[in-house]
């Protein structure tokens, strides 16, 4: 861990002001990521902005109808907050398939939307990495992979975004408001948040320098039976091989993000389409064109099979 | 004193204190964080004046080092002192190391320690060593084993790989039902809790170190070996330890790091391993291929049975002994064993708990029950049918006890084996229920092992030994029988372990730990009972030593006023005649899984695990069963999730930390039942006891694959059995 100096915001746009004023400054809110990544010299900034004081841990309706969770909103409350079990069963359920108890009582809302990438590669300092060091090569690429992506990634990196969160709110076509050092604020879409690696896997995000995440909104409830199947190797506190956010409603028709195979939450309107028609017709549609490695084409299958399941479980 | 004829009645058979459910007496430190672990010792005499030592590791597999500049980091803020690989030049290995731990430029696998940088601060230490920079000449190298095996060699004879007993190729060729199978087992880390810490403290030549040890003695004359110095300049604490599962068996860097850092700076340093060192800079249990062919009658009795294994470590490695097993455990007429190994460039394979057993059994136990269903035979019935009461490759050396039998019968009431049903047969929503058994074995090693015991003037007890408490309730199960041996109870005792200054232990491992250190503290108690029979002048044959007195005859004297204001002591060592050469001494048992496997995901879950053990006298319910319950737990791991993953491109493992490498949490353990055999077996010790720790492990994988193929009808003959080596058989769902 490099020495860092440390300040405490207390408002949302004090904090974009001081990243401004700090180049290589960095947020810390629960630090469940970013400590860990401090200590291998992934992340190494050499000021940190405190910003657990600025007052965004409330969850309120918004006009619309629906939600507007604030950037510090811990993974534990927000799982548990009634209007979100009740409304969006989906996110709870994908909550607290994340982590353990110890780690969602500190993660944050805007902390989990950024988490990187759990490629055993990228977590160690003396293996090229294009994601950690930009331009030094992908060692995963021919390498040790099961865990990693297989769609949407490229020749530069083919890691996975690990977040069970990220994949529920992708169904629920959240958006995430930000505020920029100018004072400026805008809303991104979940689907434009996370970028494909292409060949800069290093920049993850649609964020800008220093841009600061205040709040995600979720848009009014949608009804339908809201299920995420997180599918593991151990029973708890293991990452996703592949998960599976779905909405279905009566009439079969509906919605689903599915995790552990790509850079981001993954999602298309045309899968979703096929949902009606079952699980090979969407998991073909959803996963064509993919480009898995020996060590992981078998999410392909997986993901059509838990899918299934998912489905199954809708109707039931 | 010499073990060397069979245990006759003697003070343990009272059995008032020994085998009874005692909480471990060094609980209430753990649970209060007063047990002082390596890396937190606080002497009192020691200054609190530390540097904190941090660890480089290489960043090659093989090669050389051609250059390191530490200009940076020695500038560095904090930094007492950088000491490199290079600075200290080659050093002595140790007896017990096959890899080299620090001195020299040669590189011989990843992670291997190059440098310590010391700082006042660790996250000083820590920031100081990134800035270490490091010119290699890499070679080539080799890391993969399947490759490796084609040129495997058979090891020299001391490492026993060959045995042969009838004709092995003719009575598998003749033999009406025969299997021929391969099994892969990967390589695995020992994962503990704790990690490998030290502090070191230099007095002029003379070295004091606090660290981690299972072994004291081993570490003690490796350490000096290392450093070049006496080992009488060594003294070596290790009262506690997180953990060690044959991982800290043999002296490690962190020792040497620290010791170098303190010469350095001039004060005591301590150093911990860093997380992903644990797998690539120590030991691990290295993967094997193995293949097994078993040839039997129709009516199950087996008339050929063969087992070959490969596995792969650095030049003078030592083998991992997959075939052991299967010299003992099953009849058989016509038999052959052989074990080859290969060179490969990876971390040092090496002992790791029930070293040999554990995969060989994880590959033997799933070969009994292919061939049980070829033959349509249960697969319970058709270990007794093949059961032995003799070492079948030498039928003239019987075993010293051995009830397999049993375990199986009673394991299979407990468990309710007869609702076993066809596989793929049982379905609950979406698991695919199934039942699985395997029988457990490993054999029961004794070694020397040395005690003092003080009686006060006070009538207080004080075992010292250097025995270790790895976790295990070594401890518990000193104190126990100090007390049974001079007639106290329990709480008459105290127990100082782990000092180099103690008389030599067996130590931990190899599960002969509780059986021989018990011993030696038999027989020094003995000594102490003359002692006081002595002084009082008893004839110490029909003295009787019991409620915190000492009687003859009808004079009864307290053990206070016997021991007198100067006290008594008595020490001896235990060592071992020839009944493990006349006698095959070995622990058996059952190990019964239920697993559910999801039928879409093929996710495996276990859902009940029962064990019943057949081990000689169990010195303590309590903290044997916890022996049992964490091993089950470990063979979970086995056979469900833990494998160090190989780069065989880059040479190490990749998988180097706990998010990585899945050791099982708790919601993958179910209810655990442990049942013991109540049985004695004179032939191991005056203690009649034989080891629990590395039985519990052995089987327990085999058994969970065996039920996942009667839940599944698919059989996994590569561990660790994960969804994706299960869903291409699974029954469509879309
Ligand atoms: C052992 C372990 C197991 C885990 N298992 C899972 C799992 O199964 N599933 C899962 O989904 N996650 C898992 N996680 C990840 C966990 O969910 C994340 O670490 C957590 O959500 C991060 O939130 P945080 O508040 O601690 O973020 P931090 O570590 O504080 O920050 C993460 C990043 O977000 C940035 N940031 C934080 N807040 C803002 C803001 N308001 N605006 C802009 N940038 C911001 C920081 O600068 C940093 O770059 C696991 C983590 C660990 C350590
Ligand atoms: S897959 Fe991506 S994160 Fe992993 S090593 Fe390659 S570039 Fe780095």
């Amino acid at each position: 861990m490099k020495a860092f100096t440390y300040e405490r915001a207390s408002t949302a746009e004090a904090a974009a002001r001081a990243a401004a004023e700090n180049p290589g400054a960095k947020y810390i809110a629960g630090g469940t990521n970013l400590l860990d990544l401090m200590k291998l010299e992934i992340e190494t900034p050499q000021h940190l902005i405190d910003v657990n004081g600025t007052g965004l841990d409330k969850i309120a309706a918004t006009p619309e109808g629906g939600l507007r969770i604030g950037a510090l909103v811990r993974n534990t409350d927000l799982a548990a907050n009634e209007t979100v079990r009740r409304d969006y069963g989906l996110l709870s359920r994908a909550l607290v398939a994340g982590a353990s108890g110890q780690l969602r009582n500190k993660a944050t809302t805007a902390g989990n939307l950024l988490q990187r990438t759990r490629c055993p590669y990228f977590y160690d300092p003396n293996q090229p990495c294009n994601k950690r060091l930009a331009g030094s090569g992908c060692s995963a690429i021919g390498g040790v992979t099961r865990q990693l992506g297989v769609i949407g990634t490229s020749d530069a990196c083919i890691a996975t975004h690990p977040s069970d969160m990220a994949v529920a709110m992708r169904a629920l076509d959240a958006e995430i408001e930000t505020v920029k050092s100018d004072g400026a604020t805008r809303s991104i879409p979940i689907a434009d948040f996370h970028r494909l690696p292409g060949d800069a896997p290093h920049i993850e995000t649609a964020l800008e320098d220093g841009e600061f995440i205040t709040a995600v909104v979720l848009p009014k409830p949608i009804g339908g039976k809201q299920i995420y199947r997180k599918v593991r190797d151990r029973a708890s506190y293991a990452f996703a091989l592949v998960s599976i956010a779905a909405v279905v409603q009566p009439d079969g028709r509906g919605r689903v993000a599915v995790g552990g195979v790509a850079p981001k939450p993954w999602r298309l309107e045309a899968a979703d389409a096929e949902l009606s028609n079952g699980a090979r017709a969407t998991s073909g549609i959803l996963l064509e064109g993919a480009r898995p490695t020996d060590d992981n084409r078998f999410k392909i299958d997986l993901v059509e099979r838990t899918l299934g399941a998912v489905i199954a479980e809708a109707r039931g | 004193m010499q073990f060397d004829t069979p245990a006759t009645t003697n003070p343990i058979d009272r059995m008032k204190v020994v085998g009874k459910p005692i909480h471990r007496i060094d609980g209430q430190l753990k649970t209060t964080g007063r047990a002082k672990y390596a890396y937190e010792w606080h002497d009192a005499d020691v200054a609190y004046a530390y540097g904190y030592g941090y660890p480089v590791g290489s960043a090659i597999a093989k090669g050389r080092i051609t250059s390191m500049d530490t200009s940076a980091a020695k500038a560095a803020p904090g930094v007492l002192a950088v000491v490199t690989t290079l600075d200290v030049g080659d050093l002595k290995k140790g007896q017990f190391n096959t890899a080299n731990l620090f001195g020299g430029t040669q590189i011989q696998h990843y992670h291997q320690a190059i440098a310590v940088v010391v700082a006042e601060t660790f996250e000083e230490a820590r920031s100081a060593a990134s800035l270490i920079k490091v010119d290699y000449a890499e070679e080539k190298g080799v890391f993969d084993l399947e490759t490796a095996a084609e040129k495997a060699v058979k090891p020299d004879e001391s490492q026993q790989p060959d045995s042969a007993a009838g004709d092995f190729d003719a009575a598998f060729r003749a033999a009406p039902v025969t299997l021929d199978a391969r099994y892969a087992t990967p390589d695995q880390s020992h994962a503990m809790m704790e990690p490998h810490a030290s502090i070191a403290a230099w007095n002029g030549d003379e070295v004091t170190l606090w660290t981690s040890s299972q072994m004291i003695d081993w570490w003690r004359g490796d350490f000096a070996q290392t450093l070049g110095i006496d080992k009488e300049k060594v003294h070596l604490m290790s009262p506690f330890i997180g953990g060690g599962f044959g991982g800290k068996l043999f002296l490690r860097v962190d020792a040497v790091l620290a010791a170098f850092g303190a010469k350095a700076c001039g004060r005591p340093v301590k150093v911990a391993l860093p997380r992903p060192f644990i797998a690539n800079n120590t030991t691990h249990r290295p993967a094997t291929l193995q293949r097994i062919r078993i040839g039997a009658q129709r009516d199950g009795k087996i008339t050929a049975i063969g087992h070959e294994s490969w596995s792969g470590n650095l030049p003078d490695g030592s083998l991992e002994t997959a075939v052991m097993q299967t010299r003992l455990l099953y009849a058989g007429e016509n038999r052959m064993t052989a074990m080859r190994l290969a060179a490969l460039d990876l971390p040092e394979g090496n002992a790791m708990r029930a070293p040999g057993e554990a995969p060989g059994l994880m590959a033997l136990e799933i070969a009994v029950d292919e061939m049980a269903e070829k033959l349509g035979i249960d697969p319970i019935a058709f270990r007794i049918i093949n059961d032995t009461q003799v070492d079948p490759e030498n039928p003239e050396r019987p075993f010293s006890h051995r009830d397999l039998i049993g375990c199986l019968k009673l394991g299979a009431e407990r468990f309710g084996w007869h609702a076993r049903k066809a596989p793929a047969a049982r379905r609950e929503g979406n698991w695919m229920i199934g039942l699985g058994v395997a029988a457990a074995f490993r054999n029961n090693l004794v070694l020397p092992s040395g005690a003092r015991v003080r009686l006060d003037g006070d009538g207080i007890v004080t075992v010292e030994t250097d025995m270790t408490d790895i976790g295990t309730g070594s401890y518990t199960i000193i104190a126990q029988t100090a007390a049974e041996m001079m007639g106290v109870g329990i709480d008459r005792v105290a127990v100082q372990l782990g000092d180099s200054r103690f008389p030599v232990s067996a130590g931990s491992g190899g599960q002969f730990g509780a059986n021989s250190s018990t011993s030696g503290v038999y027989a020094a108690c003995i000594k102490l009972r003359e002692a006081v029979a002595r002084k009082l002048g008893f004839n110490s044959v029909d003295v009787i030593f019991e409620d915190g007195s000492v009687r003859s005859g009808n004079r009864t004297v307290p053990l206070a006023e016997a021991a007198g204001a100067d006290g008594l002591v008595g020490e001896d060592t235990m060592t071992w005649g020839d009944l493990t050469e006349t006698h095959q001494q070995s622990t058996f048992g059952g190990h019964f899984v239920e697993v559910g496997v999801d039928v879409a995901t093929g996710e495996t879950r276990i859902r009940r695990m029962l064990a019943v053990c057949a081990a000689g006298r169990i010195l303590n319910p309590i903290t044997a069963r916890s022996q049992m319950i964490g091993a089950m737990t470990m063979g979970a791991g086995g056979a469900l999730s833990e494998e160090l993953a190989v780069d065989t491109r880059r040479g190490f493992f990749v998988n180097h930390d706990l998010a990585g490498y899945e050791v099982p949490v708790h919601a993958d353990i179910p209810h655990q039942e442990v049942i013991f055999m109540d049985e004695t077996d004179p032939y191991s010790s005056p203690m009649k006891a034989k080891g629990v720790g590395e039985l519990g492990l052995c089987g327990v994988a085999a058994a969970i694959a065996n039920a996942i193929y009667n839940a599944t009808g698919v059989r996994v003959r590569d561990y660790p059995i994960t969804l994706d080596k299960l869903i291409g058989g699974l029954p469509d769902v879309a």
